[in-house]
């Protein structure tokens, strides 16, 4: 008997794909409940922080170098007040096989595939993650295919995703561009069950854990050179995968950094808009996809994210796009390397929050990306002009995404906002409860949503009263 | 004839029509076809610009779509001039100037 390969007859197929794809039994994780053990599914599922050292050392992931910003410093203390004015860092994971931390998640994504047996990986990205998985696959002799969202439906690509397929072929991978929409997924179904291949996805515990190395590798580079840990980590948040091993990874090392998520804001634009798509200048580390995946982690290609971001946020804040774009060029003029841009989302909040740290802390940008054709402000400020997008340069506080881009008029314009964590974690309890349609809370629900909520009782039980949920 | 067999060639094919489409989707996505494009050596003895095509994708994997393209290559590039960002560089090295050695 032939497959129903229609959009509903596959979704109707997806956790038995997924079993078969992804090689975990989420399954035993659950409790039938909103609750799902976390932390045991990471240690059994995934791999030690030693035995992921090792598996990135195998294919030249990791150890990328710890930059010391010291003319953006100088920068941000001009606009600071006096005794102000944190000393700014990066950890230049563009130096990275791929040119992003992707390769992290992707390296122990591979080896794991290769070690089950598959014969190939697949992976559902139209960002970094796919040339990531691109690269490791060749390393490990796996094929690869690569799907992406990538045209409108006038056949218009954004640059930036037109690059990273090139990006990807150029390691060998086959590359299935899709016009905008979510049945991308239903797609990517259809080949994990054709292929038989490994689902490489970004969310998986071994993804999860790959990018821990990060955390850990920082704290440790910050001990060696400057005799402890960084004051303040700032990660560009989108899947929030990045956020979470980070924070995993400073953790496993007894970092008490604070960890401040940031995203570009582009408020207004819905991700799975034909005419919007082409509209918005980041395809990452935006709010169109932080703010989703903070809420609901588990919207993700697997059944049980391992991207946790909530779990481990401290405070989250948002830029909007002319600053970062500003940032990518102020980088270039006075640090003398070329990134981003959307790696360059957290460059531009930690310029901010430089500003109310003390002269002898230190913040630490902990992600670069590659930059190239395609992939840089000026082909994508090229795009924008031809899809209708108004460049200014002025107060970025007016800026509307979707319809302008408004550069700072000079570095004290570049402002951040604050995004309500309360508000978050009560939206996450609250489509918990919808989800998982449970009249009553158990007492292991209790505990998890405090815990993945990085909360406490009182604000756990006030949200459950609010919303007339027993427990 | 366009393309001979083992051409390296770009396909393109309609995977959902409007009516198969996720009944979750914004009005504007709704109203269009999901359209997928691919690449691979071609399969056909010999085909034509808009023939409905068999491929073999560089990994091995074989599809089908309408032939779009032969020797597809990149045209993405380095974007024109933004006269917008030329003050940026400017404006930064200047400010450094001004605050020379006074607060290190």
């Amino acid at each position: 008997m032939t497959k129903d390969k229609s959009f509903e007859g596959l979704m109707a197929r997806k956790g038995e794909i997924m079993k078969k794809a992804v090689g975990i039994d989420y399954d035993t994780f659950e409790s039938g409940s909103i609750a799902f053990d976390y932390e045991r599914m990471m240690r059994e599922t995934g791999y030690s922080l030693q035995e992921i050292e090792s598996i990135q050392r195998e294919t030249g992931v990791g150890n990328t170098p710890i930059l010391e910003l010291k003319n953006l410093t100088k920068l941000a203390r001009k606009f600071a007040p006096s005794g102000k004015g944190a000393r700014i860092f990066v950890k230049d994971e563009a130096s990275n096989p791929s040119g992003s931390f992707k390769a992290r998640r992707a390296a122990t994504a591979c080896y794991h595939a290769q070690k089950l047996g598959y014969k190939g990986v697949i992976a559902a990205t139209s960002g970094n993650y796919g040339a990531a998985v691109a690269s490791q696959a060749a390393m490990r002799g796996l094929k690869c295919i690569i799907v992406q969202e990538c045209y409108d439906s006038r056949g218009i690509g954004q640059p930036e995703i037109v690059e990273k397929a090139r990006k990807c072929e150029a390691f060998g991978a086959e590359v299935l561009q899709l016009t905008v929409g979510p049945e991308l997924f239903s797609t990517f179904l259809m080949l994990l069950e054709e292929t038989g291949f490994f689902n490489a996805s970004l969310y998986t515990p071994f993804g999860i854990a790959g990018v821990e190395t990060l955390g850990y590798e920082l704290s440790m580079q910050f001990r060696e050179r400057e005799g402890r840990d960084p004051d303040v980590v700032v990660v560009t948040n989108a899947g929030g995968g990045n956020l979470t091993g980070t924070a995993r990874g400073l953790l496993k090392a007894g970092a008490q950094s604070q960890v401040v998520g940031a995203s570009v804001n582009l408020k207004g634009l819905h991700m799975a808009s034909d005419t919007q798509f082409n509209k918005k200048s980041f395809t990452t580390g935006h709010t169109g996809f932080g703010i989703p995946f903070s809420t609901w982690p588990d919207r993700s290609d697997v059944p049980r994210s391992a991207a946790r971001p909530l779990r481990y946020m401290d405070r989250y804040v948002t830029v909007n796009q002319g600053s970062v774009f500003y940032m990518t060029e102020a980088l270039a003029q006075l640090e003398g390397i070329e990134r981003g841009p959307a790696g360059n989302t957290a460059l531009t909040a930690a310029f901010k929050i430089a500003q109310e740290l003390d002269k002898d802390e230190m913040i630490v940008v902990q992600e670069t990306e590659y930059t190239g054709a395609g992939k840089h402000i000026q082909p994508q400020l090229t795009f924008a002009k031809e899809n209708g997008i108004e460049i200014k340069i002025g107060d970025p506080i007016e800026e509307i995404p979707g319809e302008n881009i408004i550069l700072p008029k000079d570095p004290s314009y570049i402002e951040i906002e604050e995004v309500d964590l309360d508000k978050l974690k009560k939206s996450y309890i609250k489509k918990c409860i919808e989800n998982f349609k449970v009249g009553k809370v158990t007492e292991e629900d209790f505990k998890f949503l405090e815990e993945d909520s990085k909360s406490d009782a009182k604000f756990v039980k006030n949200v459950l009263d609010e919303l007339g949920v027993e427990y | 004839m366009d393309a001979k067999k083992g051409d390296w060639v770009r396909i393109h094919k309609i995977v959902l029509k409007p009516e198969e489409r996720s009944p979750h989707l914004p009005e504007d996505t709704q109203k269009v076809p999901l359209e997928m494009w691919d690449k691979g050596f071609l399969l056909n003895d010999v085909a034509n610009i808009g023939d409905e095509v068999e491929i073999e994708t560089y990994i091995g994997r074989k599809t089908s779509g309408i032939l779009i393209e032969i020797n597809p290559y990149y045209t993405h590039d380095f974007g024109k001039c933004i006269p917008e960002l030329l003050y940026i560089g400017r404006q930064v090295r200047n400010i450094l100037e001004e605050v020379g050695e006074r607060d290190d």
